[in-house]
């Protein structure tokens, strides 16, 4: 735990476990209001956000691919929810034409502009590059609280750590309205709160947490964020508060056990390389939710009498 | 555009003219086999199997390569891309049996884990391979330029099987996917048969990979039976119109793709299909936004004719420009405002079906009949010219009405 984990591994590490926060928070609502798969089409449809911004402005710039890939999640939501109600479609095959064909948008912009010096394919927006995003400057613990090295942290992480305590600010504000909204709509509405705004603006933070976190961690961290932590602590409680408590330290040791065992895992099995840390932050949240499903206490449709 | 026409007549070489077909076919079994996924209102679980076939497809490069095969051999990685489907399709029912998530958190952890599973085996397989090209990563967005004969019959063998097996699976998956509580009271196993309807889609996966890759496969299952809704209600009808958007798409991206460097086969078969769906949604008869839009507005114009002609035959002045509008185009009223001759005849008319109406219904217990009084219906389409002369001889003469 010297010099060389303060370079190479804390920034990518605080990263990873703020992207899964900043994800999950959203997330608890979102599997709740059975609109899990949102978070899967905003992840979709992120990248021909990001290459329209690119094309646009001819930059990598970090503002306008966030205003892109935000502007892109808006279209889908307004798109899926227009050819819902327009074509009377049932919500899942809207999205489904949705989001893959706007994903094959992007994907076409992407082969037709010339991106070829530009950090931008497929494969990084899938996998995303927390590894890369590494703490050169820093030359030990003393660097926390050293202000030139603290000037050269990565970009990804104040962005990251800014959306995350807006997604907490946003979950502590809106708690009763949230809640109400999602368990009973009904109720919700007779005593006058917008239920419609809600359900739009609760789309937009998880666009805002999914955009953010895809920036520094690609897209599967996110998918694999929003919806298994929170079906996990779903599955151990009955209580709403315990629920996103729970599930927050779930996605935080997601992104911890998962970093260390795509990083050191295969070094202490003798292989020489590391492997995908996204994917692995993935995979050990995949198996929190197995555990979960088989053991969990409030695991079964009834929920046990406490 | 003269390279595109040799593209779709099949002219444009070797390697584009076995795309071009094996796209059709494709797109015509994933139309058919989508039909029935997309009723049963399961559309989104091939999205988790779609997902979830890379890891299943990385782990057979590794078991071949520890074989000591060479690890791209087709067959085999499509083998392991159908065993890890089939796993990934079996964990989302159990989740949603056995615990209280909802299906869509189910789907959503599922395609996830097994897709950041499968990037994990991808980077080991980077690792273990130095130099030598995996090429696995062509799965996730399909590669056609190196489309071989056997990789053609493999599409055009497997998806003729599927298209055999929806036409004879046809009744009981049509049965099922309307009404599985009656058809397990007729004594089908639904299980079964909702087993075989993902099984054809778990094929149609497999065999869609190297063309479009997982990513977008999904679209060809979903889009073309969507599109094909919105022209009938017949399940038959269906199967085939799905079917041929489906392969539309197939045919027209893979000949589009085939002009151009640039132009990626599989998000432009998407695309084209994206593009039928959109021109469907707003132009089919009676199920399209403009038929939609155009039945409104027939329906607001029927509604001013005839409250502009009742007003005129009670000479009540009229000041909605919509109505006025309406009755100047029909020649009721001049361009000052006043009744012509024509227009006093027909609100006279109309007065005086108000008032047969108001006979009807005083007389008629049929309420069947006199229900279908809505202020629109012609009288003559619901009372017989007898009736209707009853009801006259109890009004009276005509009177006249309007200015004068």
């Amino acid at each position: 735990m010297g010099a060389e984990f303060v370079q190479f591994s804390l920034t990518p590490m605080l990263i990873g476990v703020l992207a899964a926060v900043a994800c999950a928070l959203p997330g608890n609502f979102l599997i709740l209001r059975r609109q899990a798969l949102i978070g899967d089409a905003i992840s979709h449809v992120v990248l021909p956000g990001i290459v329209v911004a690119f094309l646009v402005t001819g930059t990598v710039a970090t503002m306008p691919m966030l205003i892109g890939a935000g502007g892109a999640a808006l279209v889908a939501v307004v798109l899926i929810e227009a050819i819902r109600r327009l074509g009377r479609i049932e919500p899942g095959a809207a999205m489904g034409v949705v989001f893959t064909a706007l994903f094959a948008g992007g994907v076409l912009l992407l082969e037709q502009s010339d991106t070829s010096r530009v950090h931008l394919d497929v494969d990084h927006a899938l996998m995303g590059n927390l590894e890369t995003l590494i703490w050169l400057r820093a030359s030990g613990w003393d660097s926390v609280i050293d202000p030139v090295a603290l000037s050269h942290l990565p970009p990804e992480l104040p962005r990251i750590a800014v959306v995350a305590a807006l997604m907490a600010a946003l979950t502590v504000i809106f708690w009763r309205p949230l809640k109400l909204a999602t368990f009973d709509e009904g109720f919700a509405r007779a005593i006058g709160l917008p239920v419609s705004a809600i359900g739009l603006a609760l789309v937009i933070a998880a666009a805002v947490a999914a955009v953010a976190a895809f920036d520094a961690v690609g897209s599967i961290i996110v998918i694999a964020m929003f919806i298994c932590p929170p079906a996990t602590a779903r599955l151990m409680t009955d209580r709403l508060a315990t629920q996103v408590w729970l599930s927050l330290a779930i996605a935080a040791l997601s992104a911890i056990l998962g970093y260390v065992l795509a990083g050191y895992g295969p070094i202490w099995l003798g292989f020489d390389s590391a492997v995908s840390a996204a994917g692995m932050i993935a995979t050990v949240s995949g198996v929190m939710l197995a555990i979960a499903c088989l053991w969990a206490r409030a695991r079964g449709r009834v929920a046990p009498v406490a | 555009m003269a390279g595109f026409l040799d593209a779709v007549l099949l002219q444009a070489g070797y390697n584009a003219g076995l795309v071009t077909i094996g796209a059709t076919l494709l797109g015509f079994a994933a139309g058919m086999a989508g039909t029935f996924l997309f009723l049963r209102k399961r559309a989104l679980v091939s999205d988790a199997m779609a997902h979830a076939t890379l890891p299943g497809i990385a782990l057979a490069f590794l078991v071949m390569v520890a074989f000591g095969g060479d690890g791209r051999n087709l067959a085999g990685l499509l083998l392991g891309a159908g065993a890890s489907a089939l796993i990934g399709l079996y964990l989302v029912d159990w989740i949603v049996r056995r615990t209280r998530l909802a299906e869509d958190a189910a789907i959503g952890a599922v395609l996830s884990v097994f897709f950041g599973f499968g990037v994990v085996l991808l980077t080991v397989i980077q690792s273990l391979d130095r130099g030598r090209q995996a090429g696995l990563e062509d799965f996730l967005l399909g590669a056609t330029a190196g489309m071989l004969m056997q990789d053609a019959v493999l599409i055009a063998v497997g998806g003729a099987l599927v298209v055999a097996l929806i036409v004879i699976l046809r009744r009981p998956m049509t049965l099922v996917a309307f009404d599985p509580g009656h058809a397990a009271a007729l004594g089908l196993r639904v299980g079964r048969i909702d087993l075989a309807m993902m099984g054809l889609v778990m094929a149609i996966t497999v065999i869609g990979l190297t063309l479009v890759g997982l990513i977008l496969i999904i679209a060809l299952l979903i889009i073309p039976p969507v599109t094909a809704r919105f022209w009938t209600d017949r399940v038959a009808r269906m199967l085939l119109i799905a079917g041929c958007v489906g392969g539309a798409a197939g045919y027209l991206g893979a000949a589009l793709s085939a002009t151009a460097p640039d132009l990626p086969t599989g998000p432009i078969i998407v695309l084209i299909a994206a593009g039928l769906f959109t021109f469907s949604l707003f132009f089919v008869p009676r199920r399209g936004v403009l038929a939609a839009v155009l039945a409104r507005r027939r329906f607001q114009a029927r509604v001013h004719w005839r409250q502009g002609l009742l007003s005129l035959a009670r000479a009540e002045p009229i000041h909605d420009p919509l109505t006025l509008r309406i009755l100047r185009a029909a020649g009721a009223i001049r361009p000052d405002g006043v009744a012509t001759d024509k227009g006093r005849a027909l609100a006279a008319k109309s007065l005086r079906d108000e008032r047969r109406w108001d006979i009807a219904r005083a007389i008629h217990q049929d309420t069947a009949l006199t229900g279908r009084y809505d202020g629109l219906t012609p009288i003559e389409e619901v009372f017989t010219a007898d009736q209707i002369a009853d009801f006259d001889a109890r009004i009276g003469p005509p009177q006249p009405v309007g200015a004068v």
